[in-house]
C-alpha cells in the first residue's frame, strides 16, 4: 500500500428477511451514494444482493447501516463476502435475478415524517394531499390484490399516474422510487362528504366533517382497513349518542389524537408506549387515564384506562386540520365501523347502507379497501389485538411444517397459514356468531394464502365440536384432512413456537382463559399442562363447577356465582349481590339444575372464576361483552395490596376453587371493598400459578413456565405472575408477537399440526 | 352424552357407524323415511325408537308420540299413512295401569290419525334394565305419483314455511321430569301432521321438502336440509314464534328455543308463488293454525342456516351439538 492512496475494497451483502416491497432498493441507492460508493442492487430469490466498492471505512459503514434498513424492512440475515475489485463508477438498481421466491406482501404504515412534511408544506406538490404517501409508508396490505406487489397488483391500478409522479416511480434516488400507493393531487384518489343529498370534495369536504364533528356529530370515516365512527371524544352528548346508536354497552372506545402531546395530555404513558404511540405500525394504546384529561366519561365508563392512538394516515392529519384551518376536536373517538358483531365496513355501498342509522355524514375517498384490517391495540408487552400495521407480518416458526391452514376458534378468531418455517397470521378478524364473520374469515383464509404463496394440504381447527371455524374448515376442506388440536394446548404452543422452542422441547404451560373443549368433553380454562409440540399431559387444573346453561352464564356472571358459592358450600345469602341479582325464579331452577346437571357442562374455567368473584364482589352481575367482568375487576385492583385468598390443591393438581369463594363472600359479607377483594384474588390467581409451576418442576425437572391465554390480557396477573415465577428461577414465556387470547391459537394449531 | 341428543354426534354415529355397517344392504341416511317400489306401489316406509321420561307429560304420553312420531315421518315423505307396528320393551316392575293408559293413548292416536295397528311385539326386561316403557313403532304408507318431498330437492328462492310456534314438546316434557312447575302451562304439541301435508298437498303446490322438527328443534332440521341440499337458509329472527312459556323456560336455563323438540310441527320449502296458497290452505287446517313464513331458502352461504336479528347482523344458526356447550371465551 502506498502512502496517501486509499485502498480500495468490494463487498458483497446478501439480506434477507422482509426485504421487497418495502423501499430497500432505493435505500441502498442512496446509502451507497451518500457514502460516496459505487456498486450495484439486485432482488433475489431470497432477498436481495447488494455489492458496494469504494475505501474501506465507508464500506463498514455501509454494512452498519444496511442492518438497520428502511424503516419497512425486517432484516433477519446479512451474509458478507469480499470480491474481486472492478473499478465500476456509479450505483446502479439492477433487474431482479431469479425471481422472489415469496413476495412478502407488508404491513400498512403511519404517515412518515418526510411525507407529514411535505404534506404541511405550501410550496409542495403535494401540499394537503389527502393520500400523500411514499416508500416508507402508506398502505400496503389493505390494497393489495394479488402477486406480486407492483402497481397493477393494488387497488391503485385505477389511478393512472400522472408524468410526474410516473418520473418520481422510476427514479432511484427518489423516495418515492417504486412506491405502489404513489398519488398527487392531479392523479391520485379524490375525497368527497356524503352529508344528506349534498356531496362536497376535496378541502370542502374535510372542512366540513370537522366542522360537523365540532358540532356534536358522528362521521364515518374511510380509514386504511375499514370505515371509523368519529365523533369529538371530549363532548360528552355526542359519545353517548354513539354509544346509543352502537347498542355498545359499556365496552370502551378508542380515541385518537393529532399529536403526542394530546395524547399525553389524556393518558399515562411509559416510554415504551410512547414508542408505541408514535412507531410506524401505530396501534391504539391502552393507558392509565389521566384525571382532568377532559375526556367524555363515555369514552370509557367502566375502566380506568384510555385506549389512544396517533393520526396515521394523512386524511386523519387532515381531519384533525393543519396550523391555521377553523378549529376542531382535538381528540375523536375512533370506533370501528360496524354494526354490532359484524367486521369492520370496507366497502362505500355497503358503508351507506349499514351505517345508516349511525353516521350522520360519510368522509370517504374512492381508493378501494381490499381486505378489512381493524386498528390493532397493545398495553405493555402485550398485544390484545394484532390487525393494522403487524399483519400479515410472518411469525418465524422453529421447525419446518408442511403447507397448512389453521381456523383458529371461535372468539377472537384469526387465521393462519404455514409452509416452512413461516406463518402468516392473519389479521384479526373478530366472534364466529355472524355470517359477515365466517365469510370474512373464507375470504381471509384464501387472500393469505395467495399473497405468502401457501398451498395448504392440511386444515388445521379447534377440538370443540360446536366451533363455527371447524364447521367452515370441514366444509371447505374439499378432501384434504382436517386434523384438530386442543385448545389450551393450542395456546401453550403458540407461546413455545413465537419464543423459537424446538421441536422436542417440553414446558410447563399455563394456560388460563374463559372457554376451551377439554379432551373429556368438559369446558376447561384452568389448565396446567406438560406440553410439548406433540401432545400434552393435563398435570392439572382448577376445580371442576358446574356452568349451566352455556353462553347464558357466561352473559348472566350471576349464574356462574351461584355455581360457585354451590360447590363452595356457600349458603345462597341475599346479603351477597348475586343472589340478590338473581331473579327468584331463576334461583329455583338454577338451584335444581346445579343439583341434577340439567343442561350443565364441567368447568374449570379462570375466566368464568374472574366472573364469578367480580359478582360476589358486587362489581357485575351481567355483562355486554366478553371479558367484561374480569376487566373491571382488574381495574378496581390496582392500587390495593392484600393477602392471597388461599386454595386447595390435592396430589393430582386439582385446585379447589371453594376456599377461595369461602373467603370471598365471607370478606364481602363483613362489608371488605370490591377493590380489596379484588386484589386478594388477584393475589391468588398468581399464587396458584406459582404453586402449580413448582408442583411441575419437582415432578418433570422442566423450569420453563409458557403462560398462555386470554386470562393473561390482565397485566396485573401476567406481570405479578412473571415476576413470582423469575423470583424462584424459572424461565418465564408469555406471548408477545401474538395476542395471548384466541387471536394467537392459529399459530399453535399449525405448530402442533406441523409437529405430529 | 351428546350422541342422542339429535344434534351434529347423532348424526356422525348414523354416517360414519350405522349406515356402513350395512354395506351394499344398506340405504342412505338421509332422512327419517324410505320411499320404496314394491308390487308396482311407492310405500313409505319407517321405524322409530321411543325412550321418553316421563312416559306422561302435559298433552301427550309416550303412547301419542309413538304413533304421531312414526305417522309424522311418513307424512314428510308426503305418504298417506295406513298400518303402523308397535314392539314394547316393558322394565319388570312397571305398573300395568301405566302400560294400560299407553297404549289406550296410542289407540286413540291411531284412530284419531285414521292408521290401525296391526302388529307388534312385547318384551320384558329385569328391573334396572330398562327404563319403565321403551317403544317402537313402524310405519307403512302410500306416496302418490308425482309427489316427490325429499330435503335434496330445497331450492334458492323457496319460501320456508312453519305450521307452527315452536319448543312446546320439549318444554312440556323438560318441566314434568323435572319437576319445575314454572312452564306446567307449556303442553306438548304432539299431532299427527299427514293430514295438513294432504291439505298442503291440495293446492296443486310442488312441495320441495318437509321435514318434522323434533329432536334438535327447527335448528336441526334446517342445517340438515341446507347440508343436504348444498343451500343456505336465511331466517327473520322477529319472524321466529316461540311462545312465551317457552320463551321463559329457556331463558331460565340456557336453552336454544329454536334446539327444543317440537313433535307436532313441520317446516316446508315451498316455491315462492306457491307459498301464500300453501300457507292459506295450512292456516285453515287446525294442525297449521299458526302456520307462518319465517324465511327464505338462499343460494349463498350453502350448508348453513342464519338468521336476520333486531340490531341488523345475520346470527349463525349452528347444528346443535347433543349439549349446551358454551362457545364465548
Ligand atoms: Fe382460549
Ligand atoms: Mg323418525
Ligand atoms: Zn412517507
Ligand atoms: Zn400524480
Amino acid at each position: 500500500e502506498l502512502v496517501g492512496r486509499a485502498r480500495t475494497v468490494r463487498r458483497r451483502f446478501a439480506v434477507s428477511g422482509l426485504v421487497q416491497g418495502v423501499g430497500f432498493r432505493p435505500f441502498a441507492y442512496t446509502t451507497a451514494t451518500g457514502l460516496g460508493l459505487a456498486g450495484s442492487v439486485t432482488n433475489t430469490a431470497d432477498g436481495v444482493a447488494v455489492e458496494v466498492e469504494g475505501c474501506p471505512d465507508a464500506v463498514h459503514e455501509y454494512g452498519l447501516r444496511l442492518r438497520e434498513g428502511p424503516p419497512l424492512a425486517v432484516i433477519t440475515a446479512v451474509e458478507e463476502r469480499e470480491q474481486e475489485v472492478r473499478g465500476t463508477a456509479g450505483f446502479r438498481i439492477e433487474a431482479s435475478t431469479g425471481g422472489p421466491a415469496r413476495t412478502l406482501a407488508a404491513p400498512d404504515v403511519a404517515i412518515c415524517d418526510d411525507c407529514l412534511g411535505e404534506l404541511r408544506d405550501p410550496g409542495g406538490r403535494r401540499h394537503r394531499h389527502p393520500f400523500i404517501s411514499c416508500v416508507n409508508c402508506g398502505p400496503r396490505y389493505t390494497i393489495v390484490t394479488g402477486l406480486p406487489y407492483d402497481r397493477a397488483a393494488t387497488t391503485m391500478a385505477r389511478f393512472p399516474m400522472c408524468g410526474r409522479c410516473r418520473a418520481e416511480y422510476e427514479d432511484p434516488a427518489d423516495r418515492r422510487f417504486h412506491a405502489q400507493p404513489i398519488a398527487c393531487h392531479d392523479c391520485g384518489p379524490r375525497l368527497e362528504l356524503i352529508l344528506g343529498p349534498m356531496t362536497m370534495t376535496g378541502a370542502d369536504a374535510l372542512s366540513e366533517a370537522r366542522a360537523l364533528l365540532a358540532a356534536g356529530r358522528i362521521v364515518a370515516v374511510k380509514g386504511l382497513g375499514g370505515y371509523h365512527l368519529a365523533c369529538d371524544a371530549r363532548n360528552a352528548d355526542a359519545v353517548a349518542e354513539l354509544r346509543r346508536r352502537k347498542r355498545r354497552g359499556g365496552k370502551p372506545f378508542a380515541v385518537m389524537v393529532a399529536g403526542a402531546r394530546t395524547a399525553y395530555r389524556i393518558g399515562v404513558f411509559t416510554d415504551r408506549d410512547r414508542d408505541l404511540l408514535a412507531g410506524a405500525r401505530r396501534p391504539i394504546v391502552l393507558v392509565p387515564r389521566r384525571s382532568g384529561g377532559g375526556l367524555a366519561g363515555q369514552v370509557a365508563p367502566d375502566s380506568p384506562d384510555v385506549g389512544v392512538m396517533l393520526a396515521y394516515t394523512p386524511l386523519h392529519v387532515l381531519l384533525f386540520g393543519l396550523p391555521g384551518d377553523p378549529p376542531g376536536p382535538d381528540v375523536l373517538v375512533m370506533t370501528s365501523g360496524n354494526v354490532a358483531g359484524e367486521p369492520i365496513v370496507t366497502d362505500d355501498a355497503d358503508a351507506l347502507r349499514r351505517l345508516a342509522g349511525l353516521a350522520d355524514a360519510w368522509l370517504r375517498h374512492d381508493r378501494e379497501i381490499r381486505v378489512a384490517c381493524d386498528d390493532s391495540v397493545v398495553r405493555g408487552d402485550v398485544i390484545l389485538r394484532r390487525a393494522r400495521g403487524y399483519a400479515p407480518m410472518p411469525v418465524p416458526l422453529p421447525f419446518a411444517i408442511g403447507p397448512s391452514l389453521a381456523a383458529g376458534a371461535d372468539a377472537k378468531n384469526a387465521c393462519a397459514v404455514g409452509d416452512g418455517r413461516s406463518v402468516w397470521m392473519s389479521q384479526h378478524i373478530g366472534d364466529m356468531d355472524d355470517l359477515s364473520t365466517v365469510e370474512t374469515l373464507h375470504t381471509l383464509a384464501a387472500h393469505l394464502g395467495d399473497i405468502a404463496g401457501v398451498e395448504p394440504k392440511t386444515l388445521v381447527t379447534d377440538q370443540h365440536p360446536g366451533y363455527r371455524s371447524g364447521c367452515w374448515a370441514r366444509a371447505n376442506a374439499g378432501g384434504r384432512p382436517v386434523r384438530t388440536v386442543q385448545h389450551h394446548h393450542a395456546h401453550i404452543a403458540a407461546v413455545m413456537a413465537e419464543h423459537g422452542l424446538g421441536a422436542g422441547e417440553r414446558v410447563i404451560g399455563i394456560a388460563f382463559d374463559g372457554t376451551g373443549y377439554g379432551t373429556d368433553g368438559a369446558i376447561w380454562g384452568g389448565e396446567i399442562l406438560i406440553a410439548g409440540y406433540a401432545g400434552f399431559e393435563r398435570a392439572g387444573h382448577v376445580g371442576y363447577v358446574p356452568l349451566a346453561g352455556g353462553d347464558a352464564s357466561v352473559r348472566r356472571t350471576y349464574r356462574m356465582a351461584l355455581s360457585h358459592l354451590r360447590s363452595a358450600g356457600v349458603p345462597w345469602d341475599p346479603a351477597l349481590p348475586p343472589v340478590a341479582a338473581c331473579p327468584e325464579a331463576e334461583r329455583d331452577i338454577l338451584a335444581h339444575q346445579l343439583r341434577t346437571g340439567l343442561a350443565c357442562v364441567p368447568t374449570s374455567s379462570v375466566g368464568r372464576l374472574f366472573d364469578a368473584v367480580a359478582a360476589i364482589a358486587g362489581v357485575r352481575q351481567t355483562v355486554t361483552y366478553e371479558g367484561e367482568a374480569a376487566l373491571v375487576l382488574e381495574g378496581l385492583s390496582r392500587q390495593a395490596g392484600g393477602t392471597a385468598y388461599p386454595w386447595k390443591i390435592d396430589e393430582s393438581g386439582v385446585a379447589d376453587p371453594g376456599p377461595l369463594i369461602r373467603a370471598v363472600a365471607s370478606d364481602v359479607l363483613a362489608g371488605v371493598p370490591a377493590t380489596l377483594v379484588g386484589a386478594r384474588f388477584h393475589a391468588a390467581v398468581i399464587d396458584l400459578i406459582v404453586t402449580q409451576a413448582q408442583r411441575c418442576r419437582e415432578s418433570t425437572g422442566l423450569d420453563v413456565a409458557a403462560l398462555g391465554g386470554g386470562v393473561f390480557q390482565n397485566a396485573i396477573l401476567l406481570t405479578g405472575a412473571v415476576r413470582e415465577l423469575r423470583d424462584r428461577g424459572f424461565v418465564v414465556l408469555w406471548p408477545r408477537l401474538l395476542p395471548p387470547n384466541d387471536g394467537g391459537i392459529a399459530l399453535g394449531q399449525l405448530a402442533v399440526a406441523g409437529a405430529a | 352424552a351428546g350422541h342422542g341428543g339429535g344434534g351434529a354426534m347423532s348424526a356422525d354415529l348414523v354416517r360414519h357407524l350405522i349406515v356402513p355397517g350395512y354395506g351394499d344392504a344398506g340405504g342412505t341416511a338421509e332422512r327419517d323415511c324410505a320411499v320404496v317400489e314394491a308390487g308396482g306401489a311407492r310405500l313409505a316406509f319407517t321405524t322409530d325408537a321411543y325412550v321418553v321420561q316421563p312416559m306422561f307429560f302435559p298433552g301427550g304420553s309416550i303412547g301419542d308420540l309413538a304413533v304421531n312420531g312414526t305417522v309424522n315421518d311418513l307424512a314428510m315423505a308426503g305418504a298417506t299413512p295406513l298400518f303402523l307396528s308397535a314392539a314394547f320393551i316393558l322394565e319388570e316392575g312397571t305398573p300395568l295401569a301405566d302400560l294400560g293408559r299407553i297404549t289406550a293413548a296410542m289407540g286413540a292416536a291411531a284412530t284419531a290419525a285414521g292408521v290401525r295397528l296391526v302388529t307388534g311385539d312385547t318384551k320384558v326386561v329385569g328391573h334396572g334394565s330398562g327404563d319403565g316403557v321403551y317403544l317402537t313403532t313402524s310405519g307403512v304408507g302410500v306416496v302418490a305419483d308425482g309427489v316427490e318431498i325429499e330435503p335434496r330437492r330445497a331450492a334458492a328462492g323457496d319460501a320456508v314455511l312453519i305450521s307452527g310456534d315452536l319448543g312446546r314438546h320439549g318444554v312440556a316434557v323438560l318441566s314434568r321430569r323435572e319437576g319445575l312447575e314454572f312452564a306446567t302451562t307449556v303442553a306438548s304439541d304432539t299431532a299427527p301432521l299427514h293430514g295438513l301435508v294432504a291439505a298442503m298437498l291440495a293446492t296443486g303446490a310442488d312441495l320441495h321438502v318437509l321435514r318434522d322438527p323434533t329432536r334438535g328443534g327447527l335448528a336441526a332440521a334446517l342445517n340438515e336440509i341446507a347440508a343436504t341440499a348444498r343451500v343456505g337458509v336465511e331466517l327473520t329472527e322477529r319472524d321466529l314464534p316461540v311462545p312465551d312459556g317457552v320463551a321463559d323456560a329457556c331463558h331460565l336455563l340456557g336453552l336454544d328455543p329454536l334446539q327444543v323438540a317440537n313433535e307436532g310441527r313441520l317446516v316446508a320449502f315451498v316455491r315462492p308463488d306457491q307459498a301464500d296458497d300453501v300457507l292459506a290452505a295450512m292456516r285453515a287446517h287446525p294442525y297449521g293454525t299458526g302456520a307462518r313464513r319465517i324465511g327464505t331458502c338462499v343460494a349463498g352461504h350453502p350448508g348453513m342456516v342464519v338468521a336476520r336479528t333486531a340490531l341488523g347482523g345475520t346470527r349463525v344458526i349452528s347444528m346443535p351439538i347433543g349439549e349446551q356447550l358454551p362457545r364465548i371465551c
